[in-house]
């Protein structure tokens, strides 16, 4: 027995540190860190995506997306899609403008700072405030409402919009134009005065040069952006809660109308496969705008 | 008509009609939160006043501002020891610590809300129905745009050789902390709390379907009986917000070369308050 155990001893003092127990020591230091997560994100999404699995009754099957197939929920899901589509496609193709403006100006000047910083602040800009803003703006009795009805023109004449998609995609280019700037701001950087150079020595136009240099190069960078604007506008909830106060009119208010309404008591599962099914249209739309954009730092730098 | 001039007028042009686009609505807030009674009454600040007049709005911006300075130190004290710690003691669980922070910005919080719901049901039955307990969901949301700003600012400092030096001449791991990597890096500390303020008095989504009413959802509830005084309040809140952020740029123009490529990141730029 003594000559069974002395040399596992003997093993054990010759080693200053074991092994064996530095690990564990070193791991208690993220325990907080691991048990704050677990129960405030990792705890609700493993909420979300067993619940959604769980119908009325307690058992386990699809039925909860089976539900989505609804008209009205489908219809929803078509509303989010056409909004963030629309004020991604329009966000980005009036943010690049303005960053082109920006980035032909002086790399140092006031205008560049002082507009980068702007767009910094506006990008941030949203939820109730931004409904707000738009509400005194263009509301029936809005400021620009009531200026343009003072004049003669009507911008309601077909009917008041703001509370409908248009008046809210209008909103979110409110966040998604300054975001544009932003983000493609430093692809725009990345183009050399020497290319536009490069194809005027070779005879090239200006066409010629968008067409075949700048355009190519640029495009998946600009294609990425758009992506990422398209998953902030699906992912928005506060504005159009604060502006559409009736009915599920996009993803996001009809989570909420599921979540308060009767509806949610009967079939708690629903809010959670349209929670899913929104997690994962916005996971699969991150991942390729980080595809494309590794694809774009290739040659940036 | 040269290339040179023709550049010159799209880039005026552009300036105009974004500059109008931008600027309108905050003027159009301002003009409509100083409306009198009727058409023809003078100018008033009757909606401003009206604000510190509604108890329920005077509950609501102090509760958004405690829960603004609890998020912020919670935050602190939450991830500022674990990074430290994870680039020190365990590097292999650098990837894993950053993509588990950044996963907030693929979960759209009108989702997380809807897993958090039974977890605050727990919570208000067992621990507290206190509005503050909004909080350990603000510390979720604002993770992503604090570990980027962090993260930054531990890439600017060698934490390896400064811990080490200072171990050697006997500092315990709270001293480490506080008295050589906080001074070090308290731009980035800065920034990160000032981040998470914006955030969490912009915050809606979460306070509003889990049944608590702060900033915003005072504003929504009092611009259904006033329109006046809540445009009054949100434009007050914006210009708060405005200010904190100007400030995040102001110190963004100071900073180390490292810095200032993260305070370009998209990811890290887009703390919204739409969320």
């Amino acid at each position: 027995m003594t000559a069974a155990g002395s040399p596992a001893v003997n093993a054990s003092a010759a080693r200053p540190v074991p092994g064996g127990r530095r690990l564990p020591l070193s791991w208690l230091g993220i325990i907080p860190f691991a048990v704050y997560i677990g129960c405030f994100l990792l705890l609700p999404s493993a909420i979300i995506v067993a619940g959604s699995f769980v119908n009325s009754e307690g058992g386990i099957d699809l039925s909860n997306f089976t539900s989505i197939n609804e008209p009205f929920i489908i219809q929803s899901f078509a509303n989010s899609l056409l909004v963030s589509a629309i004020s991604a496609i329009v966000g980005a193709f009036s943010g690049a403008l303005l960053a082109y403006a920006i980035v032909t100006g002086n790399p140092n000047g006031l205008l560049r700072r002082g507009v980068t910083s702007a767009a910094g602040v506006l990008a941030q800009f949203g939820g109730v405030t931004l409904a707000f803003a738009f509400i005194a703006t263009l509301g029936t009795i809005g400021f620009v409402t009531v200026f343009l009805k003072n004049i003669g023109i009507d911008i309601f004449a077909n009917g008041v919009w703001l509370y409908e998609l248009s008046g809210l995609t209008l909103i979110y280019l409110y966040f998604q134009i300054p975001l544009m700037v932003l983000v493609f701001l430093p692809a725009l950087d990345g183009v050399r005065p020497q290319w536009r150079e490069a194809t005027e020595s070779l005879g090239g136009n200006t066409w010629h040069y968008w067409r075949y240099v700048a355009g190519p190069l640029l495009a998946p960078s600009f294609l990425g952006c758009t992506l990422l604007l398209f998953a902030n506008s699906f992912s928005a909830y506060a504005t159009a809660a604060a502006l559409i106060t009736q009915g599920g009119v996009i993803v996001p208010l009809e989570i909420q109308h599921v979540l308060v309404s009767e509806v949610g008591r009967s079939q708690p599962g629903l809010a959670k496969a349209l929670a899913l099914a929104m997690i994962v249209i916005v996971a699969a739309v991150m991942a390729v705008y980080s595809l494309l954009q590794r694809r774009t730092s290739r040659w940036l730098r | 008509m040269s290339r040179r001039a023709k550049l010159q007028i799209f880039r005026v042009i552009v300036f105009v009609l974004m500059g109008a686009f931008f600027l309108t609505p905050l003027i159009a807030m301002f003009e409509f939160s100083t409306r009198g009674n009727s058409e023809t009454a003078p100018r008033t600040l009757e909606a401003w006043a009206t604000i510190f007049q509604t108890p329920d709005m005077v509950d609501a911006i102090t509760a958004s501002l405690q829960l603004a300075a609890i998020t912020s130190i919670a935050m602190l004290v939450l991830l500022l020891p674990t990074m430290v710690w994870v680039r020190l003691r365990l590097p292999g669980l650098n990837r894993i610590v950053e993509f588990i922070c950044l996963l907030p910005l693929t979960v759209p919080a009108i989702a997380l809300v809807v897993g958090l719901r039974p977890i605050y049901v727990w919570i208000n039955i067992n621990l507290t129905d206190s509005i503050l307990a909004l909080a350990f969901a603000y510390v979720v949301l604002v993770l992503p745009y604090a570990y980027r700003s962090l993260d930054a600012g531990l890439a600017a400092i060698d934490i390896k050789t400064l811990s080490e030096a200072a171990r050697s001449l006997g500092a315990g791991w709270l001293t480490v902390m506080w008295r050589v990597i906080v001074p070090n890096m308290s731009s980035a500390i800065l920034n990160a709390c000032l981040l998470s303020v914006a955030l969490v008095l912009g915050e809606y989504t979460v306070a509003n379907l889990l049944g608590f009413e702060n900033l915003q959802v005072a504003i929504a509830y009092v611009g259904l009986v006033s329109a006046g005084t809540s445009v009054a309040v949100a434009l007050a809140s914006l210009v708060f917000a405005f200010l904190l952020l100007m400030v995040i740029s102001f110190f963004g123009r100071r900073r180390t070369p490292s810095l200032t490529a993260a305070a370009t990141d998209p990811q890290y730029l887009t703390a919204g308050q739409r969320t």
